[in-house]
């Protein structure tokens, strides 16, 4: 058998897959990130709790309403990307004016009440959330046995990557917000209702990380941390990647979930940690990460 | 039903005629016997003690007659979300506040090592239900607390010997990277390589961890036999599910869960978990002494109780029958006093106290129904053999406890 | 003296606040003495170890505009080296092992300063973030901290080698002692003309560079100063509680100084003392309490609250409100 650095090439191509679907989620999550920090400049520590609830509310929607996975993928987005919509207009709002810094610590605060909230109602221990039927089997690849419903994850997730690049790079809307992020004085005076569109943004933001928890229910367990232990290396990508950068989010976590992915074979107690050095020695070559302008 | 009544029935006489004999009153510390309740009420490992354990310490209290040598006994409980800085706090205001007598529940054994030295520093007395390391009865251990249920040593023992005679000879470790994870996996290696068998490889991943393909993908290169998970709680959880959603054991191997509790089968479901071998100190339906407690504390909290649940009432009971014979709650004597009591009641077959900490008693190999077999949904193990108390439990001869004269 | 009579109004002003000011550490003090009889000295010996570790990190936010989310690397790498000192040492009197963590914070300090302060803003929070996060997976994986087991054990042998600390009371006084070493010299730093250019580069750091201070030096005193006294306060708290764990390394903790300095209210000297004790108080006493589970939730809400509408923090507001009142 071929081996590379003495693993098999079956078992390193196997990881490299895994680490992609990984990284496929890190990149969702991370983009939603950067779009909320382009425009608002606020590091979004509720995302996690946003993504946690986005996979909470399709448990909650099953369980009680009867919604189905597939009309969950499209409804909690909604859902949760309209409470994000409440919480900028009447909370972060008051806040724009002052140093983001206050941003970053108000949704640090929000997301301790959201986590601490649901888990005195559902506990800590996580409830799992049945793969949809159509998802459900795996293919043999060859090289690894690939359960279907990661196969779909990672499409699903690169496809959303994709349109919300093209939203944002091809589109009128996409050039409002680009705008907006560049001067917001300039384009309200050109009569564009800036803080309409910073609602919307905001939304939209946590809508992508709903959308994220949405895929990752029938994976993980559902448990009111599930976002907290991703949101620090969530953090990490954006940062690495440049914040504010569209491409730089995505291209970046599909990278970390590689990185991840090989550290897990071949030093696994670093799983959680490589990300982290990453992060360092990228900010101490590139001031701004590897897609960001210096400012 | 009846057994308990009568021994308690009877024990309460017992107190009563010690009190009225020697006066006992005067050798008690205070106007009160205080059993402080230290456990994770919130996190992890909620279910398999948590509030649950709580009213187990409370049904003994209760069915005990709810004081002692005229005394009444008090019960107060306390989170230690898992913190071993938490908990060692906690009980340390215990006894500067509230003159605690006895230490029960102690879950996580982070948590329990350090109450436990908390507990010998003021000479209190501590019995520990919930903990998986050795080490509590072995080099951590003291004069001032005891070890009730079950440790990683007879995990080891009744789970790997008994995969390895049925030919899972080659194993995989997916092992929790922190000390009792660590523990585990020596356990388990020394069994499986005493008995013929051997180690081909393994994984130590962070603890928690909540994305286990990789390591699954890494037992599955590996070509061992067995997938052996020296880890507990979610983390055993999250990774029984994703080598199913892998196809582990479609594709020939087995796992080998090492510490599992009933509720974690319970909330996986048999689907998942079948024929999947563990031992367990106890188990709800394995006699119809077990049953019949079990079905007191069905009443009350719509669950069957974990091995560590009926531990508690365990422990609890015999502390308190120890105090009302002894007429004393000196912890000191209560501890050598405890220890000259054989342990006998539903919960222990053969159990008595050692010089180091450790209670013995018998364990179980059980292995999961399938859901054909199940008749309902806390129908899951079938006892597949008793592990003698003396063959359970890491011998005298290899303690490095201090207390133990090697 | 002729020079009382040269003063001006501004200056009797001045004065007059230090006498006030002065007063006030003397009361503060005199209530320190006394409390333990009141309340369990255990508890506020809890409140003092933080206070002085949301004292250190106020030091750094609050008069170098620096916000770290790494601090809890400071307080830890302090806790541990000297549980692992005093635990493998017998022969060590107390003070000497809290002295040998707190340098080794002092010098992790040094390390971490030189790589964060190159970085602004939220960057620089992201670099000690990661940093912090490297030193706790170092804590988990290195062989004398016992990992998630944590450190236990530690005696709290006799001060000097002459007074015995296992009694609350004397552990206490030593506790309060420490803590007022450390607030002295956060004091006299911010006091000083040393505090001053610290000010000057928060508010506007080119003018600061133009004026010829060398800005980098300045923070990076600033950042190996605060993590040395976080490290102050791990080290103690080790003593006082006989272990370390990892709790005290997990990023959770760099965010509960944070809001303990918040709450108290940022770049004000008593702000951080009362934000820890008003922390401490909820932790502990709510978590006995039925609220027991919500006490996350509370401390979020308090985090919304304070961004909100409360930003000076207790202490500031007093402060503001005194200044409106009584001028």
């Amino acid at each position: 058998m071929t081996m590379i650095f003495g693993v098999p090439l079956m078992v390193f191509m196997g990881q490299l897959m895994l680490g992609l679907i990984n990284g496929a989620f890190y990149a969702l999550l991370s983009l939603g990130l950067a779009v909320i920090f382009g425009l608002l400049k606020i590091v979004n520590f509720a995302h996690g709790a946003m993504y946690m609830l986005g996979a909470f509310t399709a448990l909650l929607g099953l369980q009680y309403l009867g919604l189905n996975y597939w009309a969950a993928l499209l409804v909690v987005p909604l859902v949760v990307g309209g409470l994000g919509m409440l919480i900028e207009r009447f909370i972060l709002r008051r806040i724009a004016h002052l140093d983001h810094l206050y941003g970053l610590l108000l949704t640090f605060g929000l997301a301790l009440i959201f986590e601490g909230s649901l888990i005195n109602f559902f506990g800590v221990s996580g409830s799992s959330y049945p793969t949809p039927a159509a998802l459900e089997g795996g293919v043999n690849l060859g090289f690894m046995f690939l359960p279907i419903y990661r196969g779909w994850v990672l499409v699903a997730a690169l496809a959303v990557c994709l349109a919300t690049w093209f939203i944002i790079e091809r589109t009128r809307l996409g050039a409002y917000l680009r705008a907006g992020t560049e001067n917001p004085a300039l384009m309200q005076a050109f009569g564009v209702n800036v803080p309409q569109l910073i609602t919307l943004t905001y939304g939209f933001g946590v809508a992508l990380a709903a959308f994220a928890g949405v895929l990752a229910a029938p994976l993980y367990p559902v448990s009111p941390t599930m976002g907290s232990s991703l949101l620090i290396v969530v953090f990490a990508v954006v940062v690495i990647g440049g914040m504010g950068s569209i491409i730089g989010a995505v291209i970046t976590g599909l990278a970390m979930g590689l990185i991840e992915g090989l550290t897990k074979v071949y030093y696994p107690e670093a799983a959680n940690t490589v990300i982290f050095v990453v992060m360092v020695v990228v900010l101490m070559l590139r001031p701004a990460g590897l897609f960001g302008k210096e400012a | 039903m009846t057994f308990n009544r009568k021994i308690l029935a009877s024990s309460v006489a017992l107190a009563a005629a010690t009190l009225m004999a020697t006066g006992a009153q005067a050798s008690m510390s205070d106007d009160a016997v205080r059993i402080g309740y230290l456990a994770d009420m919130s996190g992890t490992y909620r279910d398999l003690a948590g509030p649950g354990g709580l009213e187990a310490l409370k049904m003994a209290v209760e069915d005990f007659g709810g004081e002692v040598n005229g005394v009444p006994i008090e019960v107060f409980s306390a989170d230690d979300r898992n913190s071993a800085d938490v908990g060692a706090n906690t009980v340390r205001e215990w006894f500067d506040t509230k003159n605690v007598d006895l230490v029960a529940g102690l879950v996580a054994s982070s948590v329990s090592i350090a109450a436990t030295k908390v507990i010998e520093e003021n000479d209190g007395l501590g019995i520990v239900s919930g903990s998986a390391a050795s080490s509590i009865t072995n080099e951590h251990c003291t004069p001032n607390h005891i070890h009730w249920v079950y440790d990683t040593y007879p995990l080891a023992n009744g789970t790997a010997k008994a995969v390895v005679e049925q030919g899972g000879d080659s194993w995989f470790m997916l092992t929790a990277d922190y000390a009792f994870g660590h523990a585990l996996e020596d356990d388990v290696t020394r069994v499986v390589e005493e008995n013929g068998g051997e180690i081909v490889g393994g994984v130590r991943h962070p603890f928690p961890t909540s994305d286990f393909s990789s390591y699954i993908l890494q037992a599955q290169g590996s070509g061992a036999k067995i997938v052996g998970l020296a880890n507990a709680g979610a983390d055993t959880v999250n990774a029984i599910t994703t080598a199913s959603q892998f196809g582990l054991t479609q594709s020939g191997q087995q796992l080998a869960g090492l510490l599992i509790f009933l509720n974690d089968v319970h909330s996986m479901g048999l689907e998942a978990t079948q024929n999947l071998l563990l031992t367990t100190g106890w188990y709800w339906d394995m006699d119809e002494q077990a049953r019949e407690w079990a079905d007191r504390y069905f009443e009350r909290t719509g669950k069957r109780p974990t091995m560590v649940q009926a531990g508690i009432y365990s422990s609890t009971a015999h502390y308190l029958e120890t105090v009302a014979e002894a007429g004393t709650d000196n912890p000191e004597q209560i501890r050598a006093a405890m220890a000259e009591r054989p342990v006998e009641d539903f919960f222990s077959r053969n159990g008595y106290i050692r010089e180091d900490g450790r209670m013995v008693h018998d364990m179980y190999l059980a292995q999961v129904k399938t859901p054909a077999e199940s008749e309902n949904e806390w129908d899951v193990y079938e006892v597949l053999s008793t592990i003698p108390a003396e063959e359970a439990f890491r011998p005298l001869s290899e303690s490095q406890c201090d207390l133990v004269n090697n | 003296m002729s020079a009382t009579q040269t003063l001006t109004p501004a200056m009797k002003l001045r004065r007059k606040a230090k006498v006030r000011r002065n007063f006030l550490y003397l009361a503060l003090v005199a209530i320190a003495l006394v409390a333990p009889f009141v309340a369990y000295p255990v508890f506020l010996m809890k409140v003092l170890c933080f206070a002085l570790f949301a004292c250190a990190f106020n030091l750094l936010l609050g008069y170098a505009g620096l916000l770290s989310f790494g601090h809890a690397a400071f307080l830890a790498t302090g806790g541990y080296f000297t549980g692992i000192m005093l635990a493998s040492y017998p022969g060590l009197t107390p003070e000497l092992g809290i002295l040998i963590g707190t340098f080794a914070a002092v010098v992790l300090g040094t390390l971490f300063g030189a790589l964060a302060i190159r970085r602004q803003g939220i960057y620089f929070a992201m670099v000690t973030l990661a940093l912090a996060q490297m030193m706790f997976f170092f804590f988990v994986q290195a062989p004398f901290t016992g990992g998630e087991d944590g450190l236990h054990g530690v005696p709290r042998g006799e001060l000097f080698g002459v007074i015995s600390l296992e009694s609350n009371l004397n552990m206490y006084y030593f506790v309060l002692a420490v803590f007022l070493i450390g607030f002295a010299i956060i004091q006299r730093a911010v006091h000083s003309p040393y505090g001053q250019v610290l000010r000057a580069i928060r508010e506007n750091e080119p003018r600061a560079v133009s004026l010829g201070y060398n800005v980098d030096a300045y923070k990076l005193v600033a950042f190996v100063l605060s993590a040395g006294l976080a490290g102050l306060a791990g080290s103690t708290k080790t003593v006082v509680f006989q272990l370390a764990s990892l709790t005290d390394a997990h990023w959770h903790m760099s965010g509960e100084v944070i809001l303990m300095t918040l709450l108290g209210g940022v770049g004000t000297l008593f702000g951080p003392l009362v934000g820890a004790g008003v922390v401490v108080s909820l932790q502990t006493q709510l978590a006995q309490s039925p609220l027991g589970n919500w006490v996350s939730v509370i401390l979020g809400a308090i985090f919304v609250i304070c961004v909100l509408s409360f930003r000076s923090g207790i202490v500031g507001e007093i402060q503001k409100m005194v200044r409106k009142n009584f001028k």
